[in-house]
């Protein structure tokens, strides 16, 4: 009826093709960098690109453009962007999109597709888009009309980006691209299915507060969803306020001053014993923006089994998923924290709960026997923290670097920790550097990854070369897959099929074939020397940093014990 | 526990995927779904019959169908005065000399026979679950041929109060 009224008020423009409305559409909501790779069914995109140009990175593989663009998102809270072709472009993707999926990362991701009269003939470089991503994203679309274009690209933004963030898929057939149309660019987002809660249930925060007053043993858990609502700052203030003691899941890592005295550590599999068991021994657990995840509660059995819990999350599937929730709070984390703030309470008394937990961190802590000849993984990564004044934005990929990298680079920070936990996929954390460093040029990016995970996407180091990005790749060398290696040891009788891998390219001189300074060390002095020289200049390096192979990440939960049981803790 | 669960969502290509892709990949049991218009544009019912093991268990399906874009509402309505109705066709062997046999079970059934043919007959019957199961075993013994049923379609009864007052219909508990 609309379209019937405008054609009879104005002549029909059909002035912009598919692709020329997408790359305005992209204007419209600010883009500022996309991570893509051209193909066929993304030419007409491509074209359109090169007249109304956005900054794009051409990464050498899809799977380096998503992860960098995850990297990019978990830094700066803005959306990430990638575009790729139809067919293997697009299975290229499935991993990131997976990451960002679990990781609760905002992506929008614009892949090319086959001609609609085509579609479903399998024809060239066709691939089921929609039917691959369904189960992996938070939303997709397929364009099936130019039209369209501004009104699901803008729907595209407003889901990634808002309530639980994620990635959204949108598939482009070639022909929609080069079809004409009069876009119209002004139209509101208008999705009834789609209202998520940002404001907590007031009565709710009363009762929570109340169970504070009441509680003795109180402990915070603070996820990423602290990072995601912008809320350090305001949990910092309530923790303080109301004394309770604070412990990060992986992902809420920066959440919380790491040195903190309020501070306990990373609770989970390989957390601190004063966090693990900061969750087993309180009688009121109040986990904000998380959501126990198996590496982080252990047996369910044994999770916080005295506890009222309290469950902060804007996703209400996740409340009572794994942990049953005496008091759930669908809430943006910020608002709840900020709620919780204004409501009248006394704080917990909680001072003889704090000297006990004190007591653990002070006779338990993290530790590693020092062995002055050889170069300790844990020790490098407290060098890193050293000469960057724990500043630095540090990535990693998954594995026993990944946990090593979480428990001694004291975050002081939100936004400087980029790691696949949900997902746990390797090859993330060099790709991710890359994005991070876009996102802010000025500071200093840490790629630590491990020789197995390098390898898997380290053709990248072609985008340092071209864009002299000064990311600082650290290789936690133990020439072997350590975390398989380590559970071999631990749980397979020490057969170690298949986790050592000793024949290795040489890493300074890959680095220079792509002309990138490239350092190897093999001692604490070494290493000192190099990061001095370079964590704080403006060139990409690769430092190979060959660590004491046969380390273990310690201390550990075992598969299917409880929160108490850890082995490994100091002696 | 078997729970009948409506879903209305926007009638998009796709949508039917979502829904039963998200049951599968959170290890729900579909027992039955059934999909059609509504008297809205735009707008499809699915109704679907499940097994779960516990309250939390269907709790949790009913939060992540929430969290699809193209889900609008969701309800389970096991617990409330339903009208619940399934159709099944059966075709059933039989010459002349049984046709008339067969249309005494039909009858008290208020099925009907909407196909003849030289040595079958295809019956149409409409009702709760429990009345198809028993008017299938009615038949079993004369040959069953074919037999196909939609599932269940349901939705709540316009008046609540006075239905709950009296005995709850309810079909699967």
């Amino acid at each position: 009826m609309r379209a019937k009224v405008r054609a009879e008020a104005e002549p029909l423009r059909e002035t912009m093709s598919g692709a020329d409305v997408l790359i305005q559409a992209l204007k419209e909501e600010n883009v500022e960098v996309l991570f893509g790779y051209p193909g066929g069914a993304v030419l007409p995109i491509y074209d359109s690109l090169y007249k109304n140009p956005i900054k794009h990175i051409l990464t050498k593989h899809e799977q380096g453009a998503i992860h960098a663009a995850e990297g990019y998102a978990r830094v700066s809270g803005k959306p990430g962007v990638v575009i790729a072709t139809s067919g293997p472009g697009a299975t290229n993707l499935v991993t990131g999109i997976a990451d960002a999926m679990m990781d609760s990362l905002p992506l929008v991701i614009f892949t090319g597709q086959v001609a609609t009269n085509v579609i479903g003939t399998d024809a060239f470089q066709e691939s089921d888009v929609m039917g691959i991503t369904t189960p992996i994203t938070k939303h997709n679309y397929q364009v099936r009309d130019a039209g369209d274009l501004p009104r699901i690209v803008k729907e595209a933004f407003h889901i990634a980006t808002t309530g639980r963030p994620g990635p959204v898929v949108v598939d482009i057939p070639k022909d929609i691209s080069n079809s004409f149309t009069d876009p119209k660019f002004d139209e509101e987002v208008n999705l009834p299915g789609y209202q998520p809660t940002t404001q907590p249930n007031i009565l709710q925060i009363k009762k929570l507060k109340e169970a504070i007053s009441e509680s003795k043993k109180p402990v915070i858990l603070a996820g990423a969803g602290v990072l995601h609502g912008n809320a350090s700052h305001d949990l910092l203030t309530f923790a303080e306020e109301m004394k309770i003691p604070v412990t990060n899941t992986l992902l809420g890592l920066g959440s919380f001053p790491g040195d903190h005295p309020l501070f306990l550590g990373m609770a989970g599999m390989h957390g601190t014993y004063a966090a693990n068991m900061a969750l087993y021994e309180c009688d009121l657990l109040i986990s904000i923006g998380a959501r126990f995840d198996d590496r982080l509660t252990g047996n369910l059995k044994h999770f916080a089994p005295e506890a009222t819990v309290a469950h902060i999350d804007i996703d209400p599937a996740e409340i009572g998923k794994n942990v049953k929730t005496e008091i759930p709070i669908v809430s943006d984390a910020g608002e709840a924290i900020r709620k919780l703030s204004e409501q009248n309470g006394t704080p917990a008394e909680s001072e003889q709960w704090r000297a006990h937990l004190s007591g653990y961190k002070k006779d338990y802590p993290l530790w590693y026997k020092e062995e002055k000849e050889k170069l300790l993984p844990q020790r490098l990564v407290e060098l890193i923290h050293e000469h960057t004044e724990g500043e630095a934005i540090v990535t990693t990929d998954v594995g026993q670097h990944q946990m090593w990298a979480a428990q001694y680079y004291q975050f002081k920070n939100p936004n400087r920790w980029v790691t696949s936990g949900g997902l746990g996929t390797m090859g993330f954390g060099f790709p991710a550097a890359i994005g991070a460093q876009l996102a802010f040029p000025d500071k200093t990016v840490v790629g630590l990854v491990g020789d197995g995970g390098f390898q898997m996407t380290l053709q990248e180091l072609s985008v340092l070369q071209e864009l002299n990005l000064p990311v600082k790749v650290v290789i936690l060398n133990n020439q072997s897959l350590g975390m398989v290696r380590q559970w071999q040891e631990t749980f397979y009788e020490e057969r170690y099929s298949h986790s050592l891998i000793p024949v290795q390219p040489d890493f300074v001189r890959l680095a220079e074939a792509y002309g990138i300074k490239g350092y190897k060390v093999s001692s604490e002095k070494e290493a000192a020397e190099v990061f001095k020289e370079t964590m704080n200049n403006e060139e990409p390096v690769v430092i190979d940093c060959r660590v004491c192979g046969l380390e273990n990440v310690f201390p550990m939960i075992a598969p299917g014990k409880g929160l108490h049981e850890m082995i490994g803790v100091k002696p | 526990m078997r729970r009948i669960v409506t879903a209305t969502v926007n009638n998009q290509s796709g949508v039917l995927n979502r829904v039963t892709g998200l049951l599968s990949k959170r290890q729900f049991n579909i027992e039955s779904i059934t999909v059609g218009y509504t008297e809205k544009e735009g707008i499809s019912k699915m109704t679907f019959v499940v097994n779960v093991d516990d309250d939390q268990k269907i709790e949790q399906l009913i939060k992540q169908l929430n969290k699809q874009i193209d889900v609008l509402k969701v309800s389970d309505i096991t617990d409330q005065a339903i009208v619940a109705r399934e159709l099944a066709l059966i075709k059933v062997l039989s010459n002349g000399q049984v046709r008339n046999e067969i249309g005494g079970i039909v009858e008290p059934f208020r099925a009907s026979i909407i196909d003849v043919s030289r040595d079958s007959v295809t019956v149409q019957v409409t009702g709760d679950s429990a009345k198809i199961e028993a008017i299938i075993d009615l038949l079993r013994p004369y040959g069953i041929k074919e037999l196909a049923r939609t599932g269940i379609t349901a939705f709540t009864r316009g008046s609540q109060k006075s239905v709950t007052e009296l005995k709850q219909y309810s079909l699967l508990k």
